[in-house]
């Protein structure tokens, strides 16, 4: 097995990822697609860590899921704010730090 | 560094000296937290803790002098017999033959122990030696913690009963501690790191206790002008320390800084910049001129304060910097040999314009102040002539006498209805307190300089120091700061003799019924204005020693013990003036003549009206010259409307206005200059210059700045998909360019 | 027959072999799970595609022998994670079915930002990487092995993770109460 077939999975998931977080304007679908991006990366750490035979990518991939869940949850929480205030969940109207 | 080789047993407390420092700062914590439960409101805790600190200093002081003495004795036992013995032949000579000029032979300078270094790891940044924290103990800083801790303790046994009542009594006391141990800290620090942490700790220790009484304007906005004057002098500082420590390669190590740049491992040009950095520092902490104007002001604390912050202490750091980094200053200001510098004019005027502001003040802590800043410029004098003992001593002996006036005026103000005021409130109070009286006149005599009080020994090393003066040898030809040091010496008794008069002699004047204060106030007086007749003779010289019957080895032990002479991190070159009898005549003469005619003056002066709060039929009614001279001495050279006036509302005024007023007075004023001459060129110069060029230009920046926020605020849109699209293909770009580059 | 054509196919010194061919499909299914996601017009799928890709991710962990990290993928982020995403979807009252509302118009400029990316990477990968294989007899990391280093080496960074964890619990709930 070719350690690029991973990486290039993971680009390939990467790049979906922020194909997400650019085009869509849902905050539950932004925070989504940020999901995808850390699952990407996750992948490439675990290659990284079998191609060279060390457990510490596994290790980094643990943290970085814990992480993600905590991610998760303060946007939930920021988003669910958003709503209360706003009554729309979409990243596109906060904009009230324009210049 | 160390005179490793000495095989001396090095005294537990010289090691240990970060405890002094520690006391304080555990005392206020203790007053700060518990203070108003205890009894007294916490001055217990503060008297106990600064009486422990000044045992711990004089130990160490004892411990110092032992080790100095130790370290000769194994050292030095065999030469040091020839060169007593040399010494006293040369002297006899001198004291015979005290009116020839003697050739200026120099005194032999005997190595002293270097500094007992404690030091311990504080943080570690990588291309760097890791930076120490710790304790450097040398003849200079025992000397600062006997001063301070000495003063200190009599302050605040002064201040149980002056601040007696007070709202904010146990915040007093808290902060006197802090303000000690910061004090404290900063002189015992052993690199510049620590001694900026320091240096800026007695800035806000200074700031919180000239505010003390902040509900009244006039206080906060002291205590604000004296923290932002140092502010200014503070970017000096950082500068000059920041240029040292990557000059020094790396490090902040006082040592090691003095050692290189004395060895000329520093070129001239890199310790010129930062001494002059550094001297902008030193110039608003000591109040040296045009940076002075907080010092006066910062009366409006209390004035124990004054006395222990505003004259002995926090003031002197400036002072103290110069004396630490001396071999900076001594290569990069090119003291040795030459007739001017930086360091010695500024001092002089200093001592000259200060001593004259002190004239036509009529609030006796105003003379008192800017007698302060007088003798802080005779001290930077001497540092600039190379007389660094000299300068040591004057900081030294200042300390007493001063805070004996300082206390000796608020005794008086505490008598007399809490006014300061010499012509309104005071006069004849001599009978009524008798013990004031003598001890503020011990120190008036001390402070002007005349034989054989604190003063006189130590102005009289720093005029010789000069070397302007026949036969005093010293390290160069200092005419100017000489000049001004004369000056001066006549200046200060004086303005001394004027306001003795005024306080002590003539009738009462004020409405209240004055009444000499309890022994809490007096018996520091008392110690004080002791002090203030000995420590002159600790640093006599050895002829006279020998002349009033005491062992020739007496002489000099001051400059014995202090200075650091002969080790790497001290100038190697400096030389030492030989005292002059007929200078310390001519000065005292001097000094004695000017007192005796003002205080004739003044006697005629009240003969006509004893009771004359506002004397007129002076001389400045009589003569245009001394009105207007006497005018601009009020208004203090016009440097706070200079300050406040046009830098201040010349800096935040808006821009629209600004080009306004370039339009229509500059344009007029090319116009005017044409027309009226002389005068008007000055004044085209000022206003074209200051006005037109600086103001011009930033308000150039404004509009620069102005402009590019329009543009640049278009982009912050605040929208996320923009922002997140940019970082992406921001991202894009930089990978392409490793790739490109890799 | 299809082992042989499978060992017929050599590229550089890896030959492509069974875990080839499940890798082939779990990157097939997670790239197309994962377009369905950021292009739907339906969040409730959008979720369950994000299911199934985060469930291929697992499934590689398994390939790539890093067993336990699998487990945690499937109960941390399947378990976990998703159920809270539905609940944000359901508590911010999104309608379930298709909504027109979801995307910025212009998505072709995030298209454009999204496959520079992906050519910058791609091509770097290549040059970088082009023919590293990994290790033919690999065997499974046991867990073992993951929490010795854990509470050995990254200890100091577990515990930074557990305050981490713990400030983000706080955090959210004092963002999201209502008061």
């Amino acid at each position: 097995m070719l350690l690029n077939q991973f990486l290039f999975l993971a680009a390939i998931l990467f790049c979906i990822g922020v194909y997400g977080v650019l085009t869509r304007k849902n905050g539950v679908l932004v925070l989504m697609s940020i999901e995808v991006i850390l699952n990407a990366v996750n992948i490439n750490l675990v290659a990284f860590g079998a191609y060279n035979d060390d457990v510490s990518g596994q290790v980094f991939a643990l943290f970085l899921i814990a992480v993600a869940a905590a991610e998760v949850g303060v946007g939930l929480a920021i988003i669910l704010l958003m709503y209360r205030n706003r009554q729309s969940i979409s990243v596109a109207d906060a904009d009230a730090l324009h210049g | 560094m160390f005179s490793a080789e000495v095989a001396t047993d090095i005294s537990w407390i010289l090691e240990n000296a970060w405890i002094i420092p520690a006391i304080p700062a555990a005392s206020f914590l203790l007053i700060l937290f518990f203070g108003k439960k205890t009894p007294g409101g916490g001055h217990w805790i503060g008297i106990t803790s600064v009486l422990a600190i000044f045992a711990l200093s004089l130990w160490s002081a004892v411990a110092w002098i032992g080790y100095v003495d130790d370290s000769h004795g194994a050292e030095a036992e065999a030469e040091h017999a020839a060169v007593v013995e040399e010494f006293a032949v040369g002297d006899t000579l001198t004291l015979a033959a005290a009116e020839e000029p003697v050739e200026g032979e120099e005194h032999a300078v005997e190595a002293t122990p270097g500094p007992i270094l404690s030091e311990r790891d504080w943080f570690s940044i990588a291309p760097f030696d890791t930076f120490k924290i710790g304790t450097l103990v040398d003849g200079q800083s025992v000397m600062l913690l006997f001063v301070v801790t000495f003063i200190s303790s009599l302050v605040h046994i002064f201040s149980v009963d002056y601040v007696a009542g007070d709202r904010r009594y146990t915040h007093y006391f808290a902060f006197l501690s802090l303000f000690t141990s910061a004090m404290l800290f900063m002189v015992l620090s052993s690199n510049t790191l620590q001694l900026i942490v320091g240096w800026e700790l007695v800035g806000v220790c200074s700031f919180a206790l000239i505010g003390h009484w902040w509900e009244e304007k006039p206080n906060s906005d002291a205590a604000l002008k004296a923290f932002l004057t140092n502010r200014v002098g503070d970017i000096g500082l950082l500068v000059g320390m920041t240029i040292l420590f990557f000059a020094a390669g790396g490090t902040f190590d006082i040592t090691t800084i003095n050692t290189m740049a004395g060895a000329g491992e520093i070129g001239q040009g890199t310790l010129l910049v930062a001494s002059l950095c550094l001297l902008g520092a030193v110039m608003s902490k000591s109040g040296q001129f045009i940076l002075h104007t907080w010092l006066p002001d910062a009366m409006a604390g209390p004035t124990p304060v004054s006395a222990l912050i505003h004259a002995a202490t926090m003031v002197v750091a400036g002072i103290y910097l110069v004396g630490r980094l001396y071999s900076v200053f001594w290569v990069g200001l090119a003291i040795p040999g030459s007739n001017i510098n930086a360091l010695a004019l500024i001092g002089g005027v200093t001592c000259v314009f200060g001593g004259m502001l002190a004239f036509v003040q009529n609030d006796i802590k105003k003379v008192l102040a800017y007698s302060t800043v007088s003798q802080l410029g005779y001290m930077a004098l001497a540092l600039g002539v190379g007389a660094w003992t000299a300068g040591m001593f004057h900081l030294f002996t200042h300390a007493f006498f001063k805070a004996c006036l300082f206390l000796g005026a608020g005794s008086l103000s505490h008598a007399c209805h809490h006014s300061f005021d010499m012509k309104a409130e005071m006069g004849g109070l001599r009978k009524i307190m008798p013990k004031t009286f003598i001890t503020f006149v011990i120190g008036s005599l001390a402070l002007a300089g005349i034989p054989p009080m604190a003063g006189f020994w130590s102005k009289d090393e720093i005029l010789a120091g000069a070397g302007v003066w026949p036969g005093t040898g010293g390290n160069g030809t200092y005419y100017i700061p000489f000049i001004f040091g004369m000056i001066t010496a006549a200046l200060t008794a004086a303005y001394m003799s004027r306001v003795i008069w005024l306080v002590f002699f003539g009738q009462y004047r004020g409405h209240s019924q004055p009444h000499e204060n309890g022994p809490l106030i007096t018996v520091p007086l008392m110690i004080l204005a002791f002090m203030a007749t000995v420590v002159g003779f600790l640093n006599m010289p050895p002829a006279f020693a020998t002349a009033i019957g005491l062992p020739e080895s007496w002489g000099e032990r001051f400059g014995h013990y202090v200075e650091p002479a002969g080790i790497a991190s001290f100038p190697g070159d400096l030389g030492h003036a030989n005292p002059s009898l007929s200078l310390a005549i001519v000065a005292s003469l001097l000094a004695a003549g000017a007192g005796g005619v003002v205080w004739l003056y003044y006697q005629a002066l009240y003969r006509k009206d004893s009771m004359a709060t506002e004397v007129t039929g002076g001389l400045k009614d009589k003569h245009k010259v001394l009105a207007a001279g006497h005018t601009m001495l009020v208004n203090k050279y016009y440097l706070d409307d200079l300050y406040t006036e046009t830098i201040a509302m010349g800096t935040k005024g808006p821009i629209a206005k600004a080009a306004y007023w370039f339009n229509q007075n500059v344009l007029d004023g090319v116009i005017d200059t044409v027309g009226k001459g002389t005068v008007g060129l000055g004044r085209f110069v000022y206003r074209y210059i200051d006005q037109g060029a600086i103001d011009g230009s930033v308000r150039g920046m404004g509009v620069g700045a102005d402009d590019s926020g329009q543009m640049l605020r278009k982009v912050q849109s605040g929208k996320i998909r923009q922002y997140a699209m940019l970082m992406f293909g921001g991202a894009v770009v930089l990978v392409a360019v490793f790739i490109v580059a890799v | 027959m299809i082992q042989a054509a499978l060992l017929a196919v050599d590229i550089g010194d890896a030959s492509f072999g069974i875990p080839d061919v499940f890798f082939a499909i779990i990157a097939i299914i997670s790239v197309v799970a994962a377009l369905r996601m950021v292009t739907t017009n339906n969040v409730v799928h959008a979720a369950l595609y994000l299911l199934v890709v985060l469930a291929s991710v697992a499934a590689l962990y398994i390939i790539l022998g890093a067993e336990f990290l699998a487990v945690t993928q499937v109960m941390v982020y399947i378990g976990a994670v998703m159920v809270l995403l539905l609940f944000g979807v359901m508590l911010t009252r999104t309608r379930i079915g298709n909504e027109t509302d979801l995307n910025y118009e212009k998505r072709w400029i995030g298209g454009l930002v999204s496959t520079a990316l992906l050519a910058v990477m791609g091509y770097s990968l290549w040059e970088f990487f082009g023919s590293e294989a990994l290790a033919a007899d690999r065997t499974p990391t046991p867990t073992s092995e993951v929490a010795d280093s854990i509470f050995s080496t990254y200890i100091v960074p577990f515990e930074a993770i557990s305050v981490l964890l713990l400030a983000a619990l706080i955090g959210a709930i004092v963002v999201a109460r209502r008061d």
